[in-house]
């Protein structure tokens, strides 16, 4: 059976990003339909949780479950809906993808969530780097506006929402979601303690539901096609839905690709529809499965490795943001993991000291072994540092994302870390030049 | 850390926004229940209005919005596209995450470094370019990928950077 691209089959489409050819495709048909009359609020979280839909933003969380956490009784407090669009995650660039593109196809995915959750007021929460994308929402929210998709009443159903951009302003952690919540209120991004969870309190005080781009996409289709169709597309029960695969490093064709959930890594890889093979006819040496917080996966291990959240969590690693990050055999692995840690040590938040501290300390210890300056004690160090850092040592998660390269590095590469210390150099290669890539 | 810039510099001379400035703040305020959600939005306004956010640009965004001067400042001092000092006219951004340093991107810096005799964080003398460091900017399929000011220019190599360099007004 062929697959027809959900997600991005308008991307290439002339003037997609406008309210006329979305809705001269079928946009905007889902929210008539669940205004219509014959869906509840309740029947569309149903309806979410029949289809298999989970988190696209990297946790895998099923969506429907989440939204069910809202309090039945709110005690008077509005329920805010807040777009995850901080897209920050080294290797992923699909929602900036989905929103420069597209955007109405989140727009109504969004308002249909809003109506599920109650919610009269919802925010895009989008990095600051995204300018384009934020001009772009702007725009079609406008649009929506206009054309009563948004605002008071709409469609005559009696439902009223908002759609509010607000632009980050430069701080990966602000895609964690309470830390997205403190920022939206005006306050430096750093992760909240949990509980209570952002259902029961989360922006403002009120419950809230954050949801990533990607996700409130699948949303607009599950309603305008059925949880049945979605459930059906996907390696299993447990992995359903069309999936955005972000694909870059050392591979032939680097980009957004869309495919199934389960994707096979292989064929994301080396399939003549998506990367084409390594540049070069190199060898893979690495591969990272979902983004710079995910363990990296040696060759043998994606042999048979299907790109869903099971699946790599069957590998000890994850799905994550589904960017795949290929490094071939002329990678210094070492260096790889040293770049790797001054992005986490740039971005911790600083509020946990074992996150803090020890983010830095990993990027100058890796920096010195690449150096060649390495002592013979530094590997365990690495190791030692890192499992002082994670495990519940932290508010949020970012910690044990730190360490997930590091530790996995030296678990599958340790003769080339060990070989760096002694003879103060690389294994293999140098340092990546852009003359040879150009 | 994110936050690893402690002070915003004084400007010498007062911030007032003009009406229009003015006027967006005033619509921004209607979004939110909480006047300093409004926070990191009307900083943008206060970058757009004057280039970087000076001291007395963050008291009047303190003022308006009624929160303690320290507040604001420990907000600008987080976030790293708030620039606490003057900038040149083309802010170029340079990606060295993962994808774009297995692309090379370092080269990149460093040709840029050598041809504008600056380092990373400085400004050529007659204003025109200050260079930077970014985290990933999701140009990862494009590296290695940069940003002038709010525009993306990907994929790069030595000519494209020296092309672009040369047109840029």
């Amino acid at each position: 059976m062929t697959f027809e691209p959900v997600l991005t089959a308008r991307v290439g489409r002339d003037r997609s990003q406008s309210i006329d050819t979305y809705v001269a495709d079928g946009g905007y048909e889902a929210l008539r339909k669940v205004l219509g009359g014959d869906w509840t609020p309740e029947a569309v979280t149903e309806e979410v949780k029949k289809s298999g839909l989970r988190g696209r933003g990297g946790a895998g969380f099923p969506t429907g479950v989440k939204w069910g956490f809202v309090p039945k009784d709110t005690k008077g407090k509005p329920v805010y809906l807040l777009c995850n669009a901080d897209e920050s995650e080294p290797g992923t660039f699909k929602d900036r993808l989905l929103m420069e593109k597209d955007p109405h196809q989140m727009i109504e995915g969004q308002i249909i969530s809003a109506y599920a959750l109650k919610s009269r007021t919802s925010y895009v929460y989008i990095r600051g780097e995204f300018f384009h994308g934020a001009r772009v929402l702007d725009r079609a929210i406008a649009e929506a506006y206009e054309k009563g998709f948004l605002g008071e009443n709409i469609l005559g159903s009696g439902f009223s929402h908002d759609i509010t951009v607000h632009r980050g302003a430069g701080a990966y952690i602000c895609g964690e979601e309470t830390g997205l919540i403190e920022s939206l209120e005006g306050k430096r991004g750093q992760p909240r303690i949990k509980p209570p969870f952002p259902a029961v309190f989360g922006v403002f005080g009120a419950p809230t539901i954050v949801n990533n781009v990607e996700t409130l996409c699948c949303v607009t289709h599950i309603m305008k096609r059925g949880a049945e169709w979605f459930a059906k597309i996907g390696r299993n029960e447990k992995n359903t839905g069309p999936k955005l695969y972000c694909l870059s490093g050392h591979v032939n064709r680097p980009g957004v690709y869309e495919a199934p959930m389960g994707l096979p890594m292989k064929d994301l890889l080396f399939g003549d529809a998506f990367g084409s093979g390594m540049k070069d006819g190199r060898k893979v040496k690495a591969v990272i499965p979902g983004g710079a917080s995910a363990a990296m996966l040696t060759a043998e291990e994606i042999e048979d490795c299907p790109l869903d959240f099971d699946g790599l969590a069957a590998k000890k690693s994850m799905l994550g943001s589904a960017a795949i990050i290929v490094m071939n055999e002329d990678t210094c692995i070492v260096d790889a993991a040293r770049n790797l840690a001054k992005f986490f040590s740039h971005e911790s938040c600083g509020q946990c000291t074992p996150c803090r501290e020890g983010t830095p300390w990993l990027h100058r210890v890796l920096d010195r072994i690449e150096s060649g300056e390495g002592r013979a004690e530094d590997v365990d160090l690495l190791e030692k540092i890192s499992n002082q850092m994670a495990n519940g040592m932290t508010i949020c998660v970012f910690a044990d994302a730190a360490i997930a390269p590091v530790l996995s590095s030296i678990g599958k590469f340790r003769d080339e870390y060990r070989y760096h210390v002694e003879n103060r150099r690389c294994l293999v290669g140098s340092r990546p030049s852009v003359e040879a890539t150009a | 850390m994110t936050g690893r810039r402690y002070s915003v510099a004084p400007a010498g001379r007062p911030a007032e926004f003009p009406p229009a400035a003015l006027e967006r703040i005033e619509k921004i305020l209607s979004r939110y229940p909480t006047k300093q959600a409004a926070l990191l939005p009307v900083l943008w306004v206060a970058q757009e209005t004057w280039g970087w956010i000076s001291r007395e640009a963050a008291e009047e965004v303190a003022r308006i919005l009624e929160l303690p001067a320290a507040h604001v400042a420990g907000v600008l001092t987080f976030y790293t596209m708030y620039n606490l000092e003057p900038v040149g006219r083309h802010l170029l951004q340079f990606c060295t995450s993962i994808s774009c340093h297995l692309a090379g991107a370092e080269g990149l810096v460093e040709h840029c470094r050598n041809r504008l005799g600056i380092d990373l964080g400085g400004t050529t003398p007659d204003g025109k370019f200050t260079m930077v460091e970014v985290e990933c900017i999701a140009g990862c399929d494009r590296a290695p990928s940069m940003m002038v000011n709010d525009a993306y220019h990907e994929p790069m190599d030595l000519a494209s950077l020296d092309a672009l360099l040369g047109t840029l007004p």
